[in-house]
């Protein structure tokens, strides 16, 4: 029988897709300009019928791409030639909270923000919030080491991940981890899968770790002159031995954009945008955030607003959440990167980029999470601008090195996939690289899960 | 073909977030990335780069998408889906791709021939009348009945038989649209708009005949006939004679502020778009004057299903809300996803049975769990729908609820 043949009698027919109207709409994802077409598109609905699609793929060697909800910003989820997708959307149970244990468990497709729904409703909290958390899965989020906006308190998804279900190239289940809180038992596998972008194994059950939620919240906007003031005032703050939920900022061309799009009175003449926010016990946040106000006029704030209620949290808040948002509307194709500096380069990285941009007559815009140190430098072009394009990549070059020389990294939160592999190497060397190339040889020794991503 | 001839860079600006997915009903049904916003985009490129023959599968596709719009107002990067939907669906048109013999008489019977002559649409609804007063629709075959059931009530009297074509006096000069399905189904509603125009300050003009929009054609890929029904609009409302142009039903109002995309030689157009007006978001823009007596006698609890062309297509969520929270002795509660299509979608009911059941089941269900009795919403089409599914729901347009308050001040 061949391998369509089998997969449908495995998952029933409407499971398995080969129309070329499919193919074509499982042909790329969040990334810009990459694009090939799969060879079938399947649907599981249990870990059983994944690691059956796995067996029968393997048996003509066929690849297989894991896709969660085809997010991803460093081309994860595109098919190489002749691979099967197979696509996990259906299974998106939320299986259990434990409240006594504040334990979540759930399926590899829910939907992220149903997740932190779902813990709410126990007055629990999942505070990884990726951007796109609204449509993300949750296998997503692990296969990435997803981050958001409340990193610098809470940390990423890995944090919060304790025992992951994976099938493995070979067809076999196993589980790393469990709900304890210690467990020093042999290497800490589950950290492998973490942030392994679908070329190790599929996840097919997670296990989270959820936290009380915190009671009260309060939102403060503050513009500066300088990034350079934007970036003391951040430092001061961590140093006056607060720890904020959020600390994100945008650049001048991000708040021109923004204020553009959602016209809520930015002035659009400032170098730098300040979203700040505390979480807590309502004391506390009260407290914190008067010094945080006060700390931002201390280093030449030229506005600090505080939002008096939730709905004005929200609407502050946008002014960050739509960052990407603004910045895309301006051209047909957007590049969006991702590399991280220690947090005390931010402000020189960010004056790199824009010196770079202007030096290739390119048009970028900066923003991105201040207190992790992580840039997403947006590039406003169009893909079928050749020499335009040409003109990117070298300014995606020149970052990168700037960035690692700077001792940061190529990717905080969106991975290397496809789109950063140019420039792993760089980043590690030969012998970790070559170790990290060990590991995948021994788990997937056929390389049928998602070759060619992270490094050939 | 329009969606190779169109300007790519409408088509790029999309960069496959997939923000619209959370929002779409037919991928919400299954799932399927085809049946997304994302995906139908994607198939629309693949087309316009001869990567992807233009065939059945995506004519099928296009008539599964409801043309709701819901992905439009999720889209952070402004993909004008509205635009793209159109342009496919009059490609498919042009290439004689949708199938089924039923289809092309329903096509043939309203759209080319009924929708394009207002006079003789208020017979055939006349005749309709008779029709539905007899029962006659016993005798239909089965399949018949069906499509019988998803027809409007026909009203006893239609708008032109209730409005002056001139009425009231003060500070605008308004024309008032009085659309096809709401002149047939629901004239009063056009009285109730009328009278509530008048009460703040308004000279209304409502001419007895009156073209239809062609949002109905343009909807369905009739260029050609949807043109040529908006130049008869702009000859019978030029619109420099007004300072503004009133629509009280979502479709109609959504296609009607984009003459200038379908007449683009025409110097009229553009000064048009810019003058029509909800009726709603007229009355906040306007102050509405609040009422001083409530529309019951008793206290009644509504609630508000936002049509997919007023909230989506047109934008205005809150103006309404802003009109029906102003009358006393009503409590206004949220209904849950009040902004997810109805299944009736033009002729959506009639093309797609299925999926339309399924969206009103749910829109049912959500509506059951506020416990309102009165329902309100501003589309025929909509009203039309979930006044077939709950008979035991009071249907109103908000403006209605507005002008029986108005009423019962004296
Ligand atoms: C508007 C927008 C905002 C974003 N904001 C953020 C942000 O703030 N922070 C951030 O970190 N990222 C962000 N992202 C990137 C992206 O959403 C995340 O990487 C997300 O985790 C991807 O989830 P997904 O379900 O879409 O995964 P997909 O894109 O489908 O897959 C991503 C990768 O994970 C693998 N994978 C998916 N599911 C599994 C599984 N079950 N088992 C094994 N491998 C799997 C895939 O093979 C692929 O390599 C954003 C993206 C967009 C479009
Ligand atoms: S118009 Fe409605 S059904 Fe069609 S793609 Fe957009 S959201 Fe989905
Ligand atoms: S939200 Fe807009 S840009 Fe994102 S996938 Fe949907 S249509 Fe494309």
């Amino acid at each position: 029988m061949v391998m369509i043949d089998k997969l449908t009698s495995l998952l029933g027919a409407g499971d398995v897709l080969t129309e070329q109207e499919d193919l074509v709409s499982y042909s790329f994802d969040g990334t810009a300009t990459f694009r090939q077409l799969p060879r079938a598109v399947v649907f599981p609905r249990t870990t059983q019928e994944v690691a059956g699609c796995v067996k029968v793929c393997r048996e003509s060697g066929t690849p297989v791409i894991t896709r969660g909800a085809g997010t991803g910003l460093s081309g994860g989820t595109v098919p190489t030639e002749g691979a099967v997708v197979l696509c996990l959307v259906h299974m998106a149970e939320i299986l259990e909270v434990d409240a006594a244990n504040l334990t979540l468990r759930a399926e590899p497709g829910a939907i992220t923000a149903d997740i932190d729904a779902e813990a709410a409703k126990h007055g629990l909290f999942y505070p990884p919030d990726p951007g796109s958390m609204k449509i993300s899965t949750i296998g997503g989020n692990v296969a990435e080491n997803s981050g958001g906006l409340r990193g610098l308190k809470y940390g990423v998804t890995r944090d919060y991940v304790m025992e992951v279900t994976v099938v493995l190239p070979d067809g076999e289940v196993a589980a790393f981890g469990n709900r304890c809180v210690k467990d020093v038992a042999g290497y800490s596998m589950r950290d492998l899968f973490i942030g392994s972008e679908g070329t190790l194994g599929i996840i097919t059950e997670v296990l989270l770790k959820l936290l009380p939620r915190p009671e009260a919240r309060r939102t403060i906007l503050a513009t500066f002159a300088s990034m350079e003031a934007a970036a003391e005032t951040v430092s001061a703050i961590i140093a006056a031995r607060i720890i904020p939920c959020t600390l994100e900022f945008l650049d001048q061309m991000t708040i021109r954009c923004v204020e553009d799009y959602t016209k809520m009175g930015l002035p659009t003449d400032c170098a730098a945008l300040l979203l700040m926010e505390t979480d807590g016990h309502p004391a506390a946040v009260a407290d914190e955030a008067e010094r945080m106000v006060e700390i931002a006029r201390k280093h030449g704030a030229r506005e600090v607003k505080t939002a008096a209620d939730e709905a004005e949290s929200l609407q502050l808040a946008s002014a960050r959440r739509s960052a990407f948002s603004a910045l895309a509307r301006v051209s047909p194709t957007t590049i969006l990167e991702d590399v991280t500096v220690p947090r005390s380069c931010l402000a020189e990285m960010v004056a790199y980029i824009a010196e770079t941009a202007r030096k290739l007559e390119l048009t970028v815009g900066t923003f991105g999470h201040m207190g992790d140190g992580n840039l997403h430098p947006t590039f406003l072009t169009d893909e079928r601008n050749l020499e335009e394009m040409k003109k990117v990549h070298q300014a995606l070059d020149l970052i990168v090195k700037k960035t690692l020389s700077l001792g940061g990294t190529i990717t905080g939160e969106h991975g290397v996939g496809l789109a950063k592999k140019p420039w792993l190497r760089d980043q590690l060397g030969d012998v970790s690289l070559g170790l990290m190339k060990k590991f995948k040889e021994t788990i997937d020794p056929e390389n049928l899960l998602n070759p060619h991503k992270i490094f050939d | 073909m329009r969606l190779k001839e169109m300007d790519f860079s409408v088509l790029q600006q999309c960069m496959h977030c997939g923000m619209c997915l959370p929002t779409c009903p037919t991928y919400d049904t299954t799932k399927r990335e085809r049946n997304s916003p994302r995906g139908r985009i994607s198939l629309m490129r693949a087309i316009a780069t001869d990567d992807l023959e233009m065939a059945e599968g995506f004519a099928d596709e296009m008539s599964f998408c409801l043309g709701c719009l819901a992905c439009e107002s999720a889209c952070p990067a402004g993909v004008d889906y509205a635009g793209l939907f159109e342009a496919s669906r009059a490609d498919i048109e042009e290439k004689g791709l949708n199938k089924g013999l039923g289809r092309k008489l329903v096509r043939f019977g309203t759209l080319e021939f009924l929708f394009m002559r207002p006079r003789l649409l208020r017979w055939a609804g006349r005749g309709m009348r008779l029709w539905q007063k007899l029962g006659a629709a016993k005798f239909l075959p089965a399949r018949l009945r069906a499509l019988e059931r998803q027809a409007p009530e026909i009203g006893e009297r239609f708008s032109n038989e209730l409005i002056e074509p001139i009425e009231g006096e003060g500070k605008w000069k308004v024309a008032m649209l009085t659309g096809c399905v709401q002149d047939l189904a629901y004239a009063e509603i056009n009285r109730d708009t009328v009278d509530v125009l008048v009460a703040n300050g308004c000279e209304v003009h409502t001419p007895p005949v009156q073209p239809c929009c062609g949002s109905i054609h343009a909807h369905n890929g009739e260029e050609e006939m949807a043109r040529a029904n908006a130049r008869r609009l702009l000859d019978l409302l030029p619109p420099d004679s007004f300072d503004v142009i009133i629509s009280n039903a979502g479709g109609c109002g959504s296609h009607m502020r984009h003459f200038a995309k379908l007449l683009p030689n025409d110097g009229r157009a553009k000064e048009w778009d810019a003058k029509v007006r909800d009726i709603h978001e007229f009355l906040v823009e306007v102050k509405v004057r609040p009422p001083m007596a409530a529309p019951f006698e008793e206290k009644v609890r509504v609630t508000y299903h936002d049509s997919c062309h007023l909230a989506h297509g047109q934008k205005v969520v809150l103006p309404p809300r802003m009109v029906i929270d102003l009358m006393p002795g009503v409590t206004r509660v949220e209904l849950k996803e009040s902004d997810w299509c109805c299944g009736s979608a033009g002729v959506y009911s009639l093309t797609q049975p299925e999926q339309s059941r399924l969206l009103l089941e749910r829109k049912a269900g959500h509506i059951r769990a506020t416990g309102a009795k009165i329902l309100l919403t501003a589309n025929p089409g909509c009203h039309l729908q979930i006044q077939n599914a709950m008979p035991e729901l009071n249907v109103l347009h908000p403006v209605t609820l507005l002008a029986k308050a108005y009423r019962n001040e004296c």
